[in-house]
């Protein structure tokens, strides 16, 4: 480990991998640290992405691609049950991942880019110069290192620190976080090409439960429900243990997989002088659907841009650096949170009663096109009260 | 003195850093494997009631 670097990446998920890739085939020096002993696991996640997202950053690969989705099953709280199927149109849906092999596909492909990494070092602490970050400080087999570096990009996930040592309030409201469990089940009776997404207050509230198949009878078998819902004797795994002891009695589980994801506004600000926050750890993940993946390659990949072209003119202050969030917020991934967010507040406080009724109205549309957009435009229209409800979204729709 | 402390269950944890960004005096830390609680914490509870698995509690000393 050298003591100065052009860039410190602290995170080694898809969006440090995608900052430091970016960053090191510009020429870069680069130092990527992840403080788990490996990349890509213990997972956190329910492993599925959309297609058209995948593809914008890397060939599909079969290596740390478990299955291709052709379908997804809606369960309404009264159990009825409505398929899209956008497939038989031609269009994509998308692939549940092996986040093990994938993360470390990236991860592997910033090193191959030029980037140092090293794992099971973790950053304790930012290096302060004037009030501004210069570095981190970095622990690894017991020994510390101070690293200055021009950047450093804060890809610390959900459980992020180091944008709060550097004086960003990165507190999660905890009615705005899912709690989620996991199990990654064998021995399951279920179509390797279709996700089912169970809704409702009695299963899932403020939330919903997901069976993402990973091929041969097993899938990812999980939960997630609203942080104002948990508390003893009704959290998460509760909630899932009671689902699988009904629905898959006799399934194996071979993993547990838990976790928190942010389904609040992302960060007032995604940079700082010197710094820039990204994936998770900016708490860009998706309201309505809980995805981050795309978003933290989307994220990474551009302060990765951002940082070659600041460092290229030499100035790396909060300034220089606002083109990041600009550029974000104006995406069509930003705009994408802000709706989702704004749909989110209004779709959590409804009943069973009313999620009934929605879904059985729009059982019969046949949907050609698969995303969140799609489907509630679907839903608007089968459903005027709804639109009453979020008449204030119409512009964002 | 607190009259009231926050206690890790180690064997229930599963280390996934959930509470930790929920954590209003950010008290919590996860390293690696190991979730740490420092003298921050005003045992507010909210840790206790978001954790998937329920590994955390205030106690009262």
């Amino acid at each position: 480990m050298k003591r100065q670097y052009d860039m410190l990446v602290v995170g080694g998920g898809p969006g440090g991998a995608f900052a430091a890739k970016t960053a090191a085939a510009k020429g870069l020096s680069v130092c990527l640290v992840e403080k788990r002993p490996a990349i890509g696991t213990p997972v956190r996640c329910a492993e599925g992405i959309g297609k058209e997202l995948l593809t914008d950053f890397l060939p599909p690969d079969p290596k740390w691609i478990c299955t291709d989705i052709e379908s997804a099953e809606l369960v309404a709280p009264d159990g009825f049950s409505m398929l899209l199927e956008p497939s038989k149109a031609g269009n994509e849906i998308g692939y549940v991942l092996d986040r093990k092999i994938f993360d470390r596909e990236l991860v592997w492909k910033a090193a191959e880019a030029g980037a140092e990494t090293y794992v099971k070092a973790r950053a304790t602490a930012p290096i302060m110069r004037d009030g501004a970050v210069a570095g981190a400080v970095i622990e690894q087999h017991g020994k510390k290192y101070e690293i200055d570096a021009d950047i450093v990009i804060a890809a610390d996930g959900i459980e992020s620190k180091f944008a709060r040592w550097a004086g960003i309030d990165t507190t999660v409201p905890y009615k705005e976080l899912e709690t989620c469990a996991q199990y990654l089940m064998t021995g399951l009776d279920i179509d390797s090409r279709r996700t089912t997404f169970f809704l409702g207050n009695e299963v899932a509230p403020a939330g919903y439960l997901w069976v993402f198949p990973k091929g041969d009878g097993t899938a990812n078998v999980g939960i997630g429900i609203g942080g104002g819902k948990s508390g003893d004797g009704h959290r998460a795994k509760d909630y899932l243990d009671r689902f699988v002891a009904q629905k898959f009695p006799n399934g194996k589980t071979i993993e547990l997989i838990i976790g928190g994801v942010s389904v609040c506004k992302p960060l007032a600000s995604s940079v700082a002088d010197n710094m820039m926050i990204v994936g998770d750890a900016a708490r860009i993940s998706d309201p309505i659907t809980g995805g981050g993946i795309y978003n933290a390659m989307y994220t990474g990949r551009l302060a990765g841009q951002t940082a070659i072209a600041a460092i290229e003119a030499g100035d790396t202050s909060r300034e220089a650096l606002m083109p990041y969030d600009t550029t974000w917020r104006a995406s069509k991934m930003g705009k994408a949170i802000e709706r989702n967010y704004a749909i989110k507040e209004v779709f959590t406080k409804l009943n069973d009663e009313k999620l009934n009724s929605i879904i059985h109205s729009i059982s019969k549309i046949n949907l050609e096109h698969f995303s969140t957009l799609t489907l509630l435009k679907e839903l608007m229209k089968a459903n005027p009260s709804l639109l009453l409800e979020l008449r204030h979204l119409r512009s964002l729709l | 003195m607190n009259l009231t402390m926050l206690n890790i269950r180690r064997d229930i944890c599963g280390y996934c850093g959930a509470c930790v960004s929920v954590c209003p005096e950010g008290a919590l830390e996860l390293i690696d494997a190991y979730l740490t609680v420092d003298d921050t914490c005003i045992t507010c509870s909210i840790c206790e009631k978001i954790c998937p698995l329920g590994a955390l509690e205030v106690i009262k000393e």
